[in-house]
């Protein structure tokens, strides 16, 4: 990290041509492949993923400054925390017998 | 909507209450006026930055709810001492019952603890002030903000009646059509802002203000609970404005979240309540723990026994708090598999906690105990803390719960959780640290009085709900038939109300005694403690520290004090840089209160007149560049000689 | 830390922990979010009669927000590494752009929105509509806050010029703005596409 990196952002370029890629892959995938709805699923979220990372890392200079290793802890724990919430919250009020499906 | 409706008529209580109230207002006003305090008032305390006073505001909040509280609880236990009593009735009660715990777990505990952070935690970690100062102060005023209008429910419109839990479909439009649970949405929306700004605040604060030398595994054990309950505050707290944000949007603009009918789903409510509230129950009692850490290793005179292990206890009992807050609905209906598992996470939390009453009570052993009133309550925590947890392990297990589901058990087993685990030590902290915030203390002979009678108290109250609840009474019953023989228990349980009462009538003489008479020269190190907070002047001074002390070991201050190294150079004395004081948290916090005001009473185009307030606010925020200022070394010089004597 | 290879945005104590509380608060939104996801995935298919996504999701429309928001968190990228050369004219440029692309993407999901209330989804329809809305209604609020925000920040900059504070403020922006974007791509991969293909 310098104050004077006259260069071509290079890294911002290759993000932005990746995020538009993947998006549109993602679409690839979910409307013109064969794949069970199951499966397309998981590689779209799996994508999805990806372009966070891309963005974390290549945009947002995560792990940059004096704290960047508490920032990519930070992160780490609020992924986790999503993935409680969300599958959690799923997984609670879905699978009992006083479900509403 | 005409008069009537708009203020609460009908009830003697609470009509004499808005006299009261009213009365009270105008002598405030005018003794204010008299007085000629306004702008010290102004200039003092409602524009300071300063974490120190911010603290004591959130204390002094504190303990005007806890009053507000307690009254409502005296209320419930005097309707339920005997059988079929008459003085309250069903509506009355119900709402009693929800303001009581709405209050004291947000408006009581919250503030209480986050005021003693603010005083002690900065102090404790040699740091000026907390990261982000003005923000602070938004913290307390828009706290304040919610507090002053969920209270508002009582006079004007009607308070919230559906539980603090405020399950649907009860608290939606249809079953509770009144105001009431407007407030309840908005207020805790307000107020919770607050909480998650002071949240991120102290992350930052203990993260980059520390000492230099004050490494993570020497950092005192207050403040590592605070950090982690920070962290916890930052985790759980947005799922609360999302919940709350569903059930505003429910209320006020029909949609559908919590309606069956139209596709909505009640239960996920509960799901995001206790997402929330169960995270919530841990921002409460680590804090709590913090401080009992402190004043055990004080008063024992030794180190705290099995520090890292209590860290580590704190870090698992975070982690585990984000996983177990399906046992609040066990009965709802969910599958074996979601059942048997989170029992067992809820169980697992009992591990850590226990290595944490192991610590203290090695921390004990062999110490030169010293029975000071703040080390009483700390001893008191212990056996009736771990009453509340056993119990809770008992209502851990799935299918013994559906016996005590919503039984006066559960509520005797949080009542013992959460009154020794959160008011004991909010009283331990509040005779320690006092000093600290107003240069004397309060008087022990008294402080006595106030801990054996509300220990007593507290133990007869609670005690007997064990036995009606595994008797069959569930809890937020408003009145019992006289068959079924609960009228001595209730009746015993109503009288050990009257005695806690007194307890609490007694730390408030305690407060007036010590006011006017005790001494006040206590020194800066008045109980001969072991951390940073007591190397500065009895009330700390407005910089804290004249110089930045730097640590090299756990208990720093102690060693020092044993080295006689606490003197102060006049040679390293540097002017200091504040914050300056602000206007836009009060006014900010006071634009976010009206906004909800009118939205309570569906107001929407008030309500946007006083949105406008909050733009300008944050606006003339952006635009503020103001850089704060430097206290000369002379000024400096000058306050250390008043305490220390002579400078070396 | 005031060598001169640090950013400027770092070079004080206090725009240091701006920075690092700003990134708490990223993890509070965090949360935030994925509670709205939680319930919109609890609730997606209790229409209670009124549409479901894939009889009102338009493809074409979604997609080209996606494209819009992508490329103002470019921009805004673009606008950060300007500041860094201390190029204040190219960051004032970049960052108006980015707020155009913003304000397009701002008046494309309103039409789609009204679209949507057209074809009989509104907020009051079902489980569904509310937490549909609701979510990505949140995402456009932080959106509207973000061009406000910014637009204020870049009166600052044009006033007082690229300094330790307006470079830290503006940092923190764009922060901010790429985070939207990730939320973004999960609003399109777990709302609209999932809810046009499953």
């Amino acid at each position: 990290m310098s104050a004077k990196n006259h260069g071509f952002p290079w890294n911002l370029l290759v993000g932005f041509i990746l995020s538009i890629a993947l998006t549109l892959l993602a679409v690839f995938v979910a409307f013109y492949t064969d794949f069970s709805s199951h499966v397309i699923l998981w590689v779209i979220g799996v994508m999805a993923l990806f372009q966070a990372i891309i963005q974390l890392f290549m945009f947002m200079h995560v792990t940059e400054g004096k704290e960047g290793i508490i920032n990519v802890v930070n992160m780490v724990n609020s992924i986790i925390l999503a993935l409680i919430i969300v599958f959690g919250s799923i997984w609670v009020l879905t699978s009992g017998h006083a479900s509403l499906h | 909507m005409s008069l009537d409706e708009f203020f609460v008529t009908g009830d003697p209580l609470i009509f004499a209450s808005q006299i009261a109230i009213g009365l009270t207002m105008v002598g405030l006003i005018a003794l204010i006026t008299y007085l000629k305090r306004w702008k010290w008032l102004w200039s003092e305390w409602f524009t300071t930055v300063d974490h120190k006073k911010i603290g004591i505001m959130y204390i002094l909040s504190g303990v005007l709810m806890f009053f507000r509280g307690g009254v409502d609880g005296l209320l419930m236990k005097a309707q339920t001492s005997r059988p079929e009593l008459g003085l309250l009735d069903a509506q009355h009660y119900d709402e009693i019952f929800t303001t009581h715990g709405v209050i004291m777990i947000l408006f009581m505990a919250m503030p209480m603890l986050i005021g003693i952070m603010n005083v002690v935690v900065p102090l404790q970690i040699g740091a000026r002030d907390v990261a982000f100062p003005k923000l602070n102060a938004f913290s307390f005023w828009i706290f304040f903000a919610g507090a002053m209008l969920f209270n508002l429910s009582f006079v004007i419109g009607g308070s919230p009646d559906a539980g603090w839990t405020s399950y649907f479909p009860l608290a939606g439009k249809e079953f509770t059509p009144g105001v009431g649970n407007n407030y309840y949405a908005l207020s805790l929306q307000i107020a919770g802002i607050g909480t998650l700004a002071t949240g991120i605040n102290f992350v930052v604060t203990i993260i980059k203000m520390r000492a230099p030398g004050l490494s993570w595994m020497k950092l005192p054990i207050f403040t590592w609970s605070t950090f982690i309950t920070s962290i916890i505050i930052v985790a759980a707290f947005p799922i609360l404005t999302i919940a709350l944000l569903y059930m505003t949007l429910d209320r006020l603009f029909g949609t559908h979240f919590f309606t069956v009918a139209a596709g909505g789903d009640p239960m996920l409510w509960l799901n995001l309540f206790w997402l929330w509230g169960h995270p919530e129950v841990y921002i409460v009692v680590l804090p709590a723990f913090g401080m009992f850490s402190e004043v055990i290793a004080t008063f024992a005179r030794k180190n705290l026994y099995g520090y890292k292990s209590m860290v580590y206890a704190v870090a698992g009992i975070a982690f585990l708090s984000m996983l177990v807050w399906v046992h609040h609905f066990y009965t709802m209906g969910n599958s074996a598999a979601v059942n048997s598992i989170f029992s067992l996470t809820t169980m697992m939390i009992a591990i850590p906690t226990g290595v944490k009453i192991f610590n203290w009570l090695f921390t004990l052993r062999k110490g030169r105990i010293e029975f000071s009133t703040a080390m009483l309550w700390s001893l008191a925590f212990i056996p009736c803390f771990t009453i509340g947890g056993v119990t809770g392990v008992m209502l851990a297990m799935a299918a013994a719960d559906y016996q005590y589901h919503n039984t006066m058990f559960l509520v005797a087993h949080f009542h013992y959780v959460l009154i020794p685990g959160v008011v004991f030590a909010v009283f331990a902290a509040l005779y320690y640290w006092w000093p600290k915030m107003f240069g004397f203390k309060l008087n022990e002979k008294i402080g006595k009085w106030h801990f054996w009678l509300f220990v007593i108290g507290f133990n007869m109250t609670f005690m007997p709900m064990f036995f009606v609840g595994l008797d069959g009474m569930s809890r937020r019953m408003y009145t019992y038939a006289e068959s079924t023989g609960w009228g001595a228990w209730l009746g015993f349980s109503a009288v050990g109300s009257l005695v806690m009462a007194a307890g609490f009538a007694a730390l408030c003489y305690n407060i007036y005694w010590s006011f006017r008479y005790a001494s006040r020269d206590v020194g800066n190190d008045p109980w001969n403690a072991r951390t940073l907070e007591w190397a500065t002047a009895s009330p700390a001074p407005h910089y804290n520290f004249a110089v930045v002390p730097e640590v090299e070991t756990l208990d720093d201050f102690w060693y020092k004090k044993k080295k006689g190294k606490t003197g102060l150079k006049k040679a390293d004395l540097k002017p200091v840089h504040m914050p300056s004081n602000s206007w836009t948290p009060i006014v900010l916090a006071a634009a976010f209160g009206l906004v909800g005001f009118f939205l309570v009473f569906e107001w929407f185009p008030l309500a946007i007149i006083s949105a406008i307030g909050i733009v300008v606010g944050l606006v003339a925020n952006t635009f503020d560049y103001d850089d704060g200022y430097h206290i000369p070394v002379e000024e400096l010089e000058e306050e250390e000689r008043e305490w220390r004597g002579d400078l070396q | 830390m005031t060598s001169h290879t640090t950013p400027l945005e770092y070079q004080s104590e206090q725009t240091q922990m701006n920075i690092l509380g700003f990134w708490v608060f990223l993890g509070a939104e965090i949360v935030l979010f994925s509670t709205l996801f939680a319930s919109y995935f609890v609730l997606e298919h209790n229409t209670a009669g009124g549409p479901a996504g894939q009889d009102i999701f338009i493809l074409k429309d979604v997609l080209i927000e996606t494209f819009i928001l992508l490329t103002s968190s470019f921009t805004s990228g673009l606008a950060i590494h300007s500041m860094r050369n201390h190029d204040k004219k190219g960051l004032l440029i970049w960052m108006i752009v980015t707020l155009l692309l913003g304000a397009g993407f701002l008046y494309m999901e309103i039409n789609e929105f009204i679209h949507y209330v057209h074809e009989g989804a509104t907020i009051q329809t079902s489980g569904f509509t509310a937490a549909f809305f609701t979510l990505l209604g949140t995402h456009g609020a932080h959106v509207t806050f973000g061009i406000i925000w910014i637009s204020l920040l870049l009166v600052q900059l044009v006033r007082r010029g690229i300094t330790v504070k307006t470079s830290s403020k503006l940092f923190i922006a764009s922060l901010y703005w790429h985070f939207l974007d990730v939320v973004w791509i999960f609003i399109f991969t777990f709302v609209y596409l999932k809810g046009m293909v499953m």
